[in-house]
């Protein structure tokens, strides 16, 4: 394969800074929306708030690659006398957990970094910067990107098995004749 | 489809274990938008006057205001409804927090409970699964603790739950409902909360809430957003620095407290201590904030900063906001290390801020009076501090000298008689105020105070700045980007205000002027509240990011219905006059309608007098304060005046000419 340049996107999350109040999530669902912003539901986005006030924990994480079977440890980090799941960093879309996953259909989300917006929204709504935007040029292999479409379908084969996704999907084309 | 409201109500009697989702009339959010609006028409409607606060057959509403979930910045309010058993008039208080964007995801505006459960229970609303959950093992728990047990035990840290703590559970007077930061804490709403034997409620929800008109919308969020930080970097000159930026007042960033501790009445609203902030108390107060203050956190959907995570050593965390760093300081002649100690406990016990350490102060005047006696306090302990933990310990559990004392100054005054009466000094409508005694009336504060249904000032107060500003560069400096204010005159109202002189208080400004600032402030407030708006970005700071101009866009684009700025000020006024005939149907008149005597050291009756008439004339109230025939009318709630003609609180028109 050939090396391209790639831009890369990338989010810097400053934990001190967090004041906890989830802006990112809302904004993050209704940008997701259909159409754009017309609906809200922060069990939708593609970030989420890992708040223990008590605790002091605030962690926002992102919504990352979907997997269909969970990890088989679960380890504990300790930083700064705050305990955090080992899955408070997992960005997958996992067994596991009700995360990155919308809530009727249970598919996958995964964080897009808003393509169509000059800097993510989650970031925008930042405005203390416990989010900010930062991009990088890397030298990358060059590789077929998996389409949206495979990743949520890929889940489904998990989910239902791969003779009833091809039935459904053949009985809904029967229905759209 | 609804947009903006997710258009059901959760309805649970207590007492048969019944639970409804109910549909509810979309007319309604015309007529009085959502929150405190509707939460008023449903007591109006189902609560009739002669109910006991403590009685079954009264509400208790918790409301979402019409526009949390959505992204408007701020609009995260919970507005909790029911008759006071305090005032014994309506009761409202409001939150913050989570809880209220969390019920609307759940799929609901308001839940409305009714009767009474037999055993302690606690509410369990996940989506459309809802259920009441034995508490037995809750009773007694902090509110603090609760919320932690619940999430512990239905696994899922994002449930958001409302609780009260051992006072709530007493029935005492001052019982507040805690949620995180925030809570809503004044008029008795925890002490209904406890009697109807609800430890707490839990929400989780997982659906969506919709917009109208979403280009248009977001839009005026994006405004607000960039307006925030430009706002909040560049404080409003010559106003003390709470006040000078946007959000409640900053009292967990700001440690500088000259303003309070010197202006404030410290004891039962009783001493002034002119020089107090020195340097060596500025520095140790300020060692002892940031030693605490482990971070600055906020509400849902909110940039604002006005809570902080708190952790004094020795003992659990919480979060506190606001005042109450403060409350409990100065009311025992203390430090602020022994306010944030103790504000621990009375948030675990789930006590008012404001009304719990006047209670204590007040009771200790009655000691050192010889009204109270050593009989009254076994084994108190000598030292002040000591003493407010103890009293703090017997109110929240009803036990001797604290049964008396847990129903508040007003009535314990009564009660223990004897000339108790006497220190009763700082109660309107028999609640507890601000500690503030001042010289000169101030014709502006005089309405408000007097007048507001609310009976706290700082939920009545905003919009027009405090005091007028000393020179007329500074004033024009003040009006040049002035663009919230509903008309042009309160420009000139600000300009020609002065320290001393002709146009000073407290004949300026004019009772007609005065009346068009009280009005402005008041109407805004009443808008937050139906919104569901934090007050910290709307009502109450100058200069705010939401206003009458940008509103009536914003709510018409999230719900669809098209309100204009005439049409949002006549909704506010309707909700505001609604709140009104509530209370006079429980007895409210205008001698009711008054501050403290000693509130100002000079008073002036006729001019007194010449503004509650002004204001009743503006609000449509006959002198009495009752709302007249026609102006229900224009508000269309002629339901009121025939409910009113037929109590005879007024007289139908024929009666009227031949007297």
């Amino acid at each position: 394969m050939s090396k391209v340049m790639k831009k890369v996107k990338t989010i810097k999350i400053d934990l001190e800074k967090c004041n906890g109040c989830r802006a990112c999530e809302l904004i993050c669902s209704a940008y997701h929306a259909e159409p754009k912003y017309s609906s809200n539901n922060p069990a939708r986005s593609r970030i989420r708030m890992i708040r223990e006030p008590l605790q002091d924990v605030y962690l926002p994480v992102y919504a990352g690659e979907y997997t269909p079977a969970e990890c088989m440890g679960r380890d504990k980090y300790v930083i700064d006398g705050k305990e955090y799941e080992e899955c408070a960093f997992c960005r997958a879309s996992c067994p596991s957990r009700d995360a990155f996953k919308e809530p009727d259909s249970g598919l996958p989300l995964k964080c897009d970094m808003c393509e169509d917006e000059e800097v993510p929204l989650c970031v925008k709504w930042c405005i203390h910067d416990a989010l900010t935007y930062e991009e990088r040029e890397e030298e990358v292999e060059e590789e077929v990107m998996v389409e949206e479409i495979e990743t949520g379908l890929k889940s489904l084969v998990d989910k239902y098995g791969f003779e009833n996704l091809v039935d459904t999907v053949a009985r809904l084309s029967q229905k759209e004749k | 489809m609804r947009y903006a409201e997710t258009g059901y109500n959760l309805e649970i009697d207590l007492s048969s274990g019944n639970i409804e989702r109910v549909e509810s009339d979309p007319g309604l959010t015309e007529l009085y938008l959502g929150g405190l609006g509707t939460n008023a028409k449903l007591l109006w409607d189902r609560v009739p006057p002669e109910t006991e606060p403590f009685s079954p057959d009264n509400l208790l509403i918790f409301s979402a205001g019409l526009l949390c979930g959505t992204p408007a910045p701020g609009a995260n309010r919970t507005i909790i409804s029911t008759y006071s058993p305090q005032t014994l008039f309506m009761a409202f208080s409001m939150m913050g927090g989570f809880f209220a964007p969390e019920l609307k995801y759940a799929g609901y505006d308001k839940v409305i409970f009714r009767g009474k459960s037999p055993e302690l229970v606690y509410v369990w609303i996940n989506n459309d699964k809802v259920e009441l959950r034995d508490a037995s093992h809750l009773q007694g728990k902090g509110a603090v603790e609760t919320e932690t047990l619940i999430r512990q035990e239905l696994g899922d840290p994002n449930v958001q739950v409302a609780a009260i703590g051992l006072a709530g559970e007493n029935r005492v007077y001052m019982a507040s409902i805690e949620h995180g930061r925030s809570s809503a804490s004044r008029l008795g709403i925890g002490a209904v909360m406890g009697d109807k034997k609800i430890k707490a409620i839990a929400v989780r929800g997982t659906k969506d809430l919709n917009i109208a008109r979403p280009a248009e919308f977001m839009e005026i969020c994006n405004e607000v957003m960039e307006y925030i930080p430009e706002r909040d970097g560049n404080p409003v000159p010559g106003v003390m620095p709470i006040l000078a930026g946007l959000g409640s007042p900053k009292e967990m960033l700001i440690h500088d407290e000259k303003w309070h501790t010197e202006n404030f009445m410290w004891g039962n609203a009783r001493t002034r201590q002119k020089n107090y902030w020195t340097k060596d108390v500025e520095e140790k107060w300020k060692e002892t904030q940031e030693s605490v203050r482990t971070r600055l956190i906020s509400c849902y959907n909110c940039p604002m900063k006005c809570g902080a995570i708190v952790s004094v050593p020795g003992i659990s965390r919480y979060m506190m906001k606001c005042f109450s760093k403060l409350t409990y300081t100065m009311a025992a002649y203390s430090d602020l290390d022994f306010g944030f100690r103790i504000a621990q406990r009375a948030t675990e016990y789930g006590v008012d801020g404001f009304s719990m350490p006047q209670v204590m102060a007040f009771a200790l005047e009655l000691y050192e009076a010889g009204i109270l006696t050593d009989d009254d306090f076994p084994g108190m302990p000598s030292d002040n501090e000591g003493r407010f933990y103890w009293l703090l310990d017997r109110i929240v559990r009803r036990e001797g000298i604290g049964d008396v004392l847990a129903d508040g100054v007003y009535w314990a005054a009564r009660k223990i008689g004897n000339g108790a009466e006497e220190y009763d000094h700082n109660t309107i409508k028999k609640h507890e105020q601000l500690p503030l005694k001042l010289s000169m009336l101030n014709p502006i504060y005089f309405l408000m105070w007097a007048t507001g249904e609310k009976i706290n000032i700082t939920q009545i107060e905003g919009n027009f700045p405090q005091a007028p500003f000393p020179t007329m560069e500074e004033k024009e400096a003040f009006v040049k980007d002035w663009i919230h204010v509903p008309d042009e005159k309160f420009k000139d109202y600000f300009l020609k205000w002065e320290l001393r002189g002709e146009n000073s208080f407290p004949y300026y400004p004019t009772p007609e002027a005065t009346c068009d600032i009280v009005d402005w402030q008041e109407t805004m407030h009443y808008i937050d509240d139906s919104l569901g708006m934090c007050a910290g970005l709307s009502s109450f700071p100058l200069k705010p990011p939401y206003h009458i101009h940008n509103f009536p866009k914003l709510i018409s684009a999230a719900t669809g219905i098209d309100i204009d700025k005439d049409e949002l000020w006549k909704i506010a006024k309707r909700n505001r006059t609604l709140i009104r005939a509530i209370n006079v149907r429980k007895g409210l008149r205008r001698a009711d309608d008054k501050p403290p005597e000693n509130h100002w050291k000079k008073r002036f009756p006729e001019l007194e007098e010449q503004l509650l008439n002004a204001y009743y004339n503006l609000k449509g109230f006959n002198e009495d304060g009752v709302p007249t025939k026609e102006s229900l009318h224009d508000l269309n709630m002629d339901y009121i005046s025939e409910d009113f003609e037929k109590r005879g609180i007024l007289k139908d028109e024929q009666s009227d000419e031949e007297s």
